[in-house]
């Protein structure tokens, strides 16, 4: 039996709103198996943001158990989660997130910046991955001088950098046209066929059709998960 | 996970730093003006001290100084009398006498008789002092002998007619000539110049100096036999009322104990004895040793106000750099959510920041001890004040302000850790 990269058992988590208790996840039970691409849709406000930043470890549980990768990870410390994230987790924002004082290679390179990786290492990874999506003649320039397509390329590199086992992609697409929408989508797909686990966030059915598996959530809980393509484990 | 190589956190701060160039400038000036005004401020205030501790060890911390004080004769129907009168007062040889009987642990009774003549070489004249007194003057006054030889018992038995001559005065009045030889007349005697003195701590005065006439390298000396020979204790002066005669026995005494320990009580004998013989109080004593203490009191004073203020100057630089970094850390929000998500634990954000408040304290704190050791130098060179530039007082300008400066940027840096990374992603 294969470990599975995600496993949400029971899931609840609380936000405290002044003196009120809102809940934004009310039991979510969830299993993510090594090289899926799902996505997750709902309406906004519906616990889907929620839900991605609990699986990004960029927030903690209330309630309920999170494994990532076999391993719980429900009590850690900011500490132990932070290390979680520069290590395991890649995240893809739909405003790109890039750093605007550092060049193309030093953003790709912040991952390993923190986890203490070698500058010549961390420059030879970012260089590699940076010509791979097709950046080499960008290297030395600072994200305001890149199209929005590049920069969204620019912050898959990073999110590559770290060999992550999870990639998060919250509305990857949300920013660009269609056209270079299509071209970072084809990029993800492709990412995916070389196995890389893809939880991406969206509410453009277009971009869900893309993938094998389609998660709602409405109101704090999962109403629908849906394999497509048949290949239900 | 390894802690990140000091080498790349402080590349990393340098490189947002220079985003800011403006910004980290204007932080920097206050850290500058802080360092700057701490060094200035002891530099002058430790060249005070060292001139007061100098003026005060001439004296001599081992002697006890007595000096005639004229006191306002009280009118006794002498106002209506014309003519002259004699004003008698002041130290007495019977005084001295009983000093050297009585005053423990007495090492040397220095007698001087001060006035004020006429001098004249040649057609070259002047007015200064002319000390009339004993061969032990120069040891105990710590004068240099510059050339030639000073008075001698000799000239004390015999009451010879010679003098010694202030190394200024020698400029002064023998320009062009070697005074050792030459004859000087004062007051219309003659006397021939034996040696020439110097004043160690003095040396040369600087140019404001040439204003006064009473600086210690320009007086006469002459053995005081010889002078109480020629005038007595007699000594006329034209005031406005007319001529009056001053008769005064000793202008100064001054009395050189054994060791420092001894001094206080050698003091009480000494005054013990001069209210026993003067009805008035016409003498005033001077205890080399208690300002030393009182300079010490005053200088504590001193230190206390100045580190005051130099307190206050450092603790405005720090809030300057709080509120910069304040500014920079909610500018950067973004960038703070950002590397949160990326793997920054709270710990690296926090190292971010300080590191940058520590290159500009760092930097800042270097540029203001350039500046700091320079105002001084500009006080020295223009108003002739003295100003010493000690390592101390750099040592601590420089910690203090680098250490006001790296506590004053924990709070920004805390909070920048401190940001939920979610609300730092959304933060636009």
């Amino acid at each position: 039996m294969t470990v599975p990269i995600v496993e949400l058992k029971n899931v609840v988590k609380e936000y405290a709103n002044g003196p009120l208790k809102v809940t934004a996840l009310r039991g979510v039970s969830l299993r993510i198996d090594p090289g899926e691409y799902a996505v997750v849709m709902g309406a906004s406000g519906c616990g889907k943001s929620t839900m991605l930043n609990l699986l990004g470890c960029l927030d903690r549980i209330t309630a309920g158990q999170y494994l990532l990768g076999g391993e719980d990870i429900s009590r850690f410390s900011d500490e132990q989660l932070s290390e979680i994230r520069s290590r395991r987790i890649g995240f893809i924002f739909q405003s790109y997130n890039l750093i605007p004082q550092l060049n193309v290679l030093e953003n790709i390179e912040v991952p390993l910046f923190y986890q203490g990786v070698s500058e010549s290492d961390a420059r030879e990874r970012a260089e590699a991955l940076a010509e791979r999506m097709g950046l080499s003649d960008r290297l030395k320039h600072k994200p305001m001088e890149l199209s929005g397509g590049q920069q969204q390329r620019v912050a898959i590199a990073r999110s590559l950098v770290a060999d992550p086992i999870l990639m998060l992609a919250d509305e990857p697409t949300g920013n660009l046209d269609s056209k270079t929408g299509h071209e970072i989508l084809e990029l993800i797909d492709e990412l995916n066929a070389e196995g890389k686990t893809i939880v991406m966030v969206t509410h453009d059915d277009e971009v869900a059709n893309r993938a094998q598996r389609e998660i709602r959530v409405f109101d704090g809980e999962i109403v629908e998960n849906l394999w497509k393509g048949g290949t239900t484990p | 996970m390894k802690s990140m190589p000091l080498e790349r956190m402080v590349k990393l701060a340098a490189k947002n730093l220079s985003q800011y160039k403006l910004r980290a400038g204007l932080t920097m000036l206050g850290i500058i003006f802080g360092v700057c005004s701490v060094v200035a401020m002891l530099s002058v205030g430790e060249g005070a001290n060292q001139e007061i501790q100098e003026k005060i060890q001439r004296m001599g911390s081992n002697n006890i100084l007595i000096k005639s004080v004229k006191v306002p004769k009280k009118e006794e129907g002498s106002s209506g009398r014309h003519g002259p009168q004699v004003a008698a007062y002041g130290l007495k040889y019977t005084d001295a006498e009983q000093f050297s009987q009585f005053v423990p642990s007495l090492e040397a009774s220095t007698p001087m008789k001060v006035l004020r003549y006429d001098i004249q070489f040649r057609e070259r004249r002047l007015q200064t002092d002319v000390v009339a007194t004993v061969p032990w003057f120069l040891r105990v006054q710590r004068h240099r002998l510059v050339r030639g030889r000073f008075l001698t018992h000799s000239d004390m038995d015999s009451g010879s007619p010679v003098c010694v001559i202030g190394s200024r005065l020698a400029r002064l009045l023998f320009a062009g000539y070697d005074p050792i030889g030459q004859t000087l007349a004062i007051s219309g005697d003659v006397y021939s110049v034996v040696g020439v003195v110097g004043d160690i701590a003095q040396g040369e005065l600087p140019a404001s100096g040439e204003l006064w006439l009473t600086g210690e390298n320009q007086k006469v000396y002459i053995p005081l036999s010889t002078y109480q020979q020629k005038h007595g204790d007699l000594f006329m002066q034209w005031t406005e009322g007319g001529s009056v005669f001053e008769q005064i026995e000793l202008h100064e005494l001054i009395l050189t104990i054994d060791r420092q320990e001894n001094v206080p009580y050698a003091v009480v004998a000494v005054r013990r004895i001069l209210q026993k013989n003067h009805e008035q109080e016409d003498y005033s004593i001077v205890v080399p040793l208690e300002l030393i203490r009182q300079a010490r009191e005053t200088r504590r004073l001193f230190n206390i106000v100045l580190g005051s203020i130099a307190a206050i100057s450092l603790i405005v630089g720090g809030i300057g750099i709080m509120n910069i970094m304040l500014a920079t850390v909610s500018e950067r929000t973004r960038e703070i959510g950002i590397r949160r998500a990326l793997g920054a634990r709270r710990r690296d954000i926090v190292q971010q920041f300080l590191m940058e408040t520590l290159i500009l304290s760092l930097s800042g704190g270097v540029i203001g001890l350039v500046f700091g050791a320079l105002i001084p130098l500009g006080i020295s060179a223009f108003a002739h004040v003295r100003t010493v530039l000690t390592f101390p007082a750099f040592a601590i300008a420089f910690a203090v302000s680098v250490s006001v400066s790296v506590v004053f940027g924990i709070y920004p840096a805390r909070r920048a850790a401190l940001m939920d990374p979610i609300e730092a992603l959304r933060h636009e």
